[in-house]
């Protein structure tokens, strides 16, 4: 047991605070609407793979054109809305102090609004980077560069602010999120403008496949892990109603997975013309990746023991826990896959996509969705969410949709693998390149199907959000009170004077 | 470490901040410095010339189409790799290209040595409708390419930042650049890309181009 110190101070009884929930329905409004907007474009050209004349000969519907429309959609908008509006609850909530800067807050919010707007608009008119996940030409990225800032500055600011000493664990995750996607950011698009529409990498050939994969792989460790880790740091212990299963557990995980992640991107560019030793190295570091990634699962999961129960009541802890399920078995796919034999067979087929797809549908999106109905009812000052049985159907529509794509993906992944690679006796290979495809194209119907399952559940998740906030449709919500830390024994980390 | 040594860390948000930006910092910096000086001794496959104009028009509409979401251009070190598209690619091969097309996902086949291959007439008509040539297909036509003409200014502008950038074009290869891709519509420059690709190594003898790419990646098993 750790000794604990208990300080005592006034608060005058008319200086309340109050938590600045505004921008965080904002944001709960925006990730809902790029939710849907962003799935219907994957939808739509997943159904092109299929049924190639969908792009009714229009340029900008075509699948080339638009598939960044959908990766950017759900990564960026409805992944990015999502973060930074759970961000904003929880570091004022383990804090217990309002957010700081509240206009440069709001300013966030428009600003990335502004920059997906521009962004998906700009995109299908074939105004592109072609550097996959960082489309965007370099007039979006410098707004996405100072919202960012924006972003980070708030985010600090309220920490200074903060009325608990110990800054709790979700919040090294948001701020590791906010360096590391800002640094990304700003290394991967440098380049030099031509006009406004066309710009050139400083990097070219090995040195920018170099630099676009350590983004590319870290935009997935440190957007879509590890700021949805710090949404499951705050929202899993909330709906588990316990502490975390290990404080210190996550310590080590925190450390080892930031540390980690960033040698791994060259994971991306196995057997390529990328330097030996760096393929080997990102290799290593894959693997060893597994162990903080695992940490983090259980740590998760280990958090709902004794209160199992629950999933049976609370659809939003069944999303949690499928969630991290998820998240374990997609880390431990990713590491496999890093393998170089593994990814001999692996890279360059729908495996990837499969890959892909159980780490955002099963560990980023049922962690945010269970975390939006954590979150909303008490963001929209309601006692629970709408409707128990619509989470229900939300959660049994995405479970059976995610099973559908990624299943149909693993098992087209695999045959292509397999197909591109047999060999007769005397040598020679045995198929086509269009054999392959052939073999393959009612899995893509499958997949679509899928696809369409967990669209339609997105909508059943934006009716019942729609209804839980009639009170702050109506404008009649009342604010939230910050609970000022009172001298309370037995607390720990106690909890400090007001900084600012 | 001790625990009070944590403590202290998670209880100062300056000093949790500056020790996150260093451990993520790391990583990046040991992977691609390194990388940065090896890929500046590399040199061009193609007797060090950039692409020219009309090539150079082509490659950006490759770009623009968003080609590398289904198409890699990366022939990777594995034996049933080269038996189907032709010797691996190497560093050299691709020194000219901002960005990078080695793509991530194969759709369709890997294009690292589509150059000659095809007849110009067959690119075109499968640039066109995919479907009349090969009917099980899911490549999306490109019908718009036809209509639309290369804009010769605009493809000197385009030469000038890129040898702001290090690419070696001459005054007169950028005053030439108009006239070179003058009344070529945009389905002429993607198709004389396509032609170029992989062409320039697969012509030199094999311990030529082993000189050229010391960054040889993996070993053919």
């Amino acid at each position: 047991m750790q000794r604990v110190e208990v300080y005592s101070y006034e608060i005058s009884m008319n200086d309340t605070e109050h938590y600045n929930d505004h921008v965080v329905r904002l944001f709960l409004l925006a990730a809902t609407v790029w939710g849907i907007v962003g799935m219907l474009v994957g939808m739509f050209v997943a159904a092109q793979l299929a049924w190639p004349g969908l792009n009714l000969g229009i340029p900008w519907l075509t699948f080339s054109r638009l598939r960044p429309d959908h990766t950017f959609g759900v990564i960026f908008a409805f992944g990015g809305s999502a973060l930074i509006g759970t961000c904003y609850y929880v570091v004022q909530r383990t804090g217990h102090v309002r957010l700081a800067w509240g206009k440069l807050a709001t300013f966030t919010f428009w600003g990335w609004q502004l920059a997906c707007v521009l962004a998906m608009a700009t995109m299908p008119l074939g105004i592109t980077q072609s550097k996959e996940y960082a489309e965007p030409e370099w007039f979006i990225d410098i707004l996405i560069a100072l919202v960012w800032i924006g972003f980070g500055a708030v985010f600090f600011a309220t920490l200074a602010r903060r009325r608990i000493r110990h800054i709790y664990v979700a919040n090294w995750y948001y701020g590791a999120f906010i360096i590391a996607v800002g640094l990304l950011h700003v290394v991967n698009n440098l380049s030099l403008p031509v006009s406004l529409t066309k710009s050139y990498p400083i990097y070219s050939g090995v040195a920018d496949a170099m630099v676009q994969w350590w983004y590319g792989h870290n935009a997935v460790a440190f957007f879509l892990t590890a700021g949805f880790l710090g949404m499951m740091y705050y929202f899993v212990p909330r709906q588990a109603q316990q502490p975390l299963w290990s404080y210190r557990f996550s310590i080590v995980n925190f450390w080892a997975l930031i540390s980690i992640y960033m040698w791994a991107g060259s994971h991306h560019l196995m057997y390529t013309a990328l330097p030996d030793w760096v393929q080997s190295v990102g290799m290593a570091f894959s693997l060893v990746l597994l162990m903080p990634s695992w940490g983090s699962a259980a740590n998760g999961l280990l958090t709902f023991n004794g209160s199992w129960h629950r999933l049976r009541s609370d659809p939003a802890a069944k999303f949690m826990v499928l969630a991290l399920v998820f998240y374990a078995a997609s880390t431990t796919e990713g590491s496999m896959m890093a393998i170089k034999t593994v990814n001999a067979l692996s890279h360059y087929t729908d495996w990837t996509i499969a890959h892909v797809h159980s780490g955002s549908l099963g560990w980023v999106a049922m962690i945010t969705i269970g975390s939006l109905y954590a979150m909303a009812p008490r963001a929209l000052g309601r006692p629970a969410m709408h409707s128990n049985r619509g989470m229900e159907l939300h959660f049994w529509l995405h479970t059976s949709g995610t099973l559908l794509y990624v299943i149909a993906m693993w098992i087209a992944g695999v045959t292509e693998g397999l197909m591109w690679r047999a060999t007769e006796p005397d040598g020679s290979l045995t198929y086509a390149f269009i054999d392959s495809l052939l073999a393959i194209k009612p899995l893509y119907v499958v997949r679509w199907l899928g696809g369409v399952l967990i669209w339609l559940g997105m909508w059943v998740m934006a009716w019942n959000l729609w209804y839980t906030a009639a009170d702050a449709r109506r404008k009649i919500i009342r604010p939230v009170p910050v609970p000022i830390p009172q001298p309370v024994s037995q607390q720990t980390p106690a909890p400090l004077p007001a900084a600012g | 470490m001790a625990y009070r040594h944590f403590e202290f860390i998670e209880k100062h948000a300056w000093t949790l901040g500056i020790l996150t930006a260093v451990m993520v910092s790391l990583g990046g910096l040991a992977e691609i410095l390194p990388t940065f000086v090896e890929a500046n001794r590399v040199k061009s496959t193609a007797g060090g010339k950039p692409y020219d104009p009309l090539r150079l028009a082509g490659r950006d509409i490759y770009v623009r189409e968003g080609c590398y979401l289904c198409h890699s251009q990366m022939i990777r070190a594995l034996r049933f790799e080269t038996q189907r598209y032709g010797a691996f690619s190497t560093a050299g091969e691709s020194v000219y290209d901002r960005p990078f097309q080695w793509g991530s996902k194969r759709t369709g086949p890997d294009l690292a040595r589509v150059g000659g291959k095809y007849s110009d007439a067959w690119q075109r008509v499968h640039l066109m409708d995919p479907r009349t040539v090969v009917p099980e297909s899911n490549m999306p036509a490109y019908p718009w390419l036809a209509t639309t003409r290369v804009d010769g200014t605009d493809i000197a502008a385009r030469m000038r930042t890129l040898r702001m950038l290090g690419d070696p074009y001459t005054d007169a290869d950028i005053a030439g650049a108009a006239g070179a891709v003058d009344g070529s519509t945009e389905l002429d420059a993607l198709v004389a890309y396509l032609q170029g690709l992989g062409v320039a190594r697969e012509s030199e003898p094999a311990r030529t181009a082993a000189a050229a790419s010391p960054t040889i990646a993996g070993t053919s098993p």
